[in-house]
């Protein structure tokens, strides 16, 4: 089980990549509905804190626990199942299939976990709309604006109902209104849902909307709340 | 802020009371902390006395008398010359927070530990005003955002700090 209430949790995490060290022995936890920034300087271990706790990439040792799955324990197949099913990504590029409709884009998770084509446009198009980029809908990423195309990809992350959304410098392409929109958007949905938002940025008015943060450094977290290293 | 200024600005839309002056200035400016009525009033004789004001007219009532002040030719003058000059910048030399930072370093202690405790404070502030924002009026987020771009600016430095400190401790130790 995860430490109490929480939702996903990780122990001890170790990760080098060559002779260099990722992560250090890292604990972390968030709670259903939590909204968690990870702060730190580049080359920090934020995004591989964030991949590990996301199943992408494995660490050396320690521990993910998603409620009673242990995330490291499983196989490739397994991990990707469950971020299908479970995880939500928002990328500091939105990575939308330039091929696809934005439609086509938001309703392309739903797809993966077997929702009919009608019902998962009808529910894209509801999250395109809350996401206010209902005018995108028949428009290819590449025929919107950078903001437009965030705001996509914040509606395709939580168009599936993911119980974890993992947000990677989200508004880090935008200027100063897009990011602030996109922030109280994801933000506001995420809780709606109760989803939980781990939030890797380097930008402190995007840590704002967080109701915590955790800091980075050299491979070691600090957890601001426990004050511990 | 130039509380004088201002109410006289606000005065050069039309006459008004003192009463409707606070309230008007309280509505733009005052949210967090509303004007006295004792400051309007003060200020108002400073006006009058250096004939930036003239009453307009008194009214008899149950309570005091109630004046109606209007902005002079003098007065829009003021205004006009006060809007055009540009406010001194800040320079932002005098830093506490550095201060502690050497101190910190001289004395041996952790100045890390004193660069994240100040983020958080900084954080804790920043949240209350993005929600603050999140709530409020078109007003209540260009006051809120002027704030979260100062603290950010002190943030950015507190990292650069960080990342700068054993650079630091060697300048100071030697």
């Amino acid at each position: 089980m995860t430490p109490a209430g929480s939702l996903l949790a990780a122990e001890g995490l170790h990760k080098a990549f060559g002779r260099t060290t990722a992560l250090d022995g890292v604990d972390f936890s968030i709670h259903p509905g939590e909204v968690v920034a990870v702060l730190g300087p580049s080359g920090s271990g934020k995004s591989t804190l964030l991949h590990c706790l996301a199943g992408i990439v494995l660490p050396d040792s320690g521990t993910v626990r998603y409620g009673d799955h242990d995330v490291t324990g499983m196989n490739d197949a397994q991990r990707s199942a469950l971020r299908r099913s479970d995880f939500g990504f928002v990328f500091q590029f939105g990575q939308l299939v330039p091929e696809l409709t934005c439609l086509e884009n938001v309703a392309l998770p739903l797809r993966l976990n077997g929702v009919k084509r009608k019902e998962a446009q009808r529910h894209a198009r509801e999250w395109l709309e809350r996401l206010e980029v209902e005018d995108t809908a028949g428009s290819r990423p590449g025929e919107v604006s950078g903001g437009q195309g965030q705001r996509v990809a914040v509606a395709r992350a939580l168009a599936a109902r993911p119980r974890v959304i993992f947000a990677d410098e989200p508004t880090g392409a935008l200027d100063s209104l897009n990011g602030e929109r996109v922030m109280t958007l994801l933000t506001d949905a995420a809780r709606d849902t109760n989803a939980a938002v781990v939030l890797v940025t380097h930008e402190a008015r995007v840590a704002a909307y967080s109701d915590r943060e955790i800091v980075v450094r050299d491979g070691k977290v600090k957890d601001m709340l426990a004050g511990l290293l | 802020m130039s509380i004088g200024h201002t109410l006289l600005g606000l005065l050069e839309s039309g006459p008004r009371h003192g009463y409707d002056l606070k309230r008007a200035f309280d509505e733009h400016f005052g949210h967090d902390r509303p004007l006295h009525y004792g400051q309007v009033y003060s200020t108002m004789s400073r006006l009058l006395k250096n004939g930036l004001v003239e009453v307009d007219g008194v009214e008899a009532g149950a309570g005091p008398e109630r004046k109606r002040y209007a902005i002079t030719d003098a007065g829009v003058t003021d205004v006009a010359q006060w809007l055009a000059r540009p406010e001194k910048p800040e320079p932002y030399l005098q830093s506490t927070l550095y201060t502690k930072v050497v101190l910190a370093l001289l004395t041996g202690r952790d100045a890390a530990e004193l660069l994240d405790t100040q983020r958080t404070e900084h954080l804790r502030l920043m949240r209350g005003l993005t929600e603050r924002k999140r709530k409020g009026d078109l007003a209540d987020q260009l006051i809120c955002d002027h704030a979260l771009f100062h603290l950010e600016a002190d943030l950015r430095w507190l990292e650069l700090t960080a990342a700068r400190l054993d650079k630091l401790a060697a300048v100071i130790g030697s």
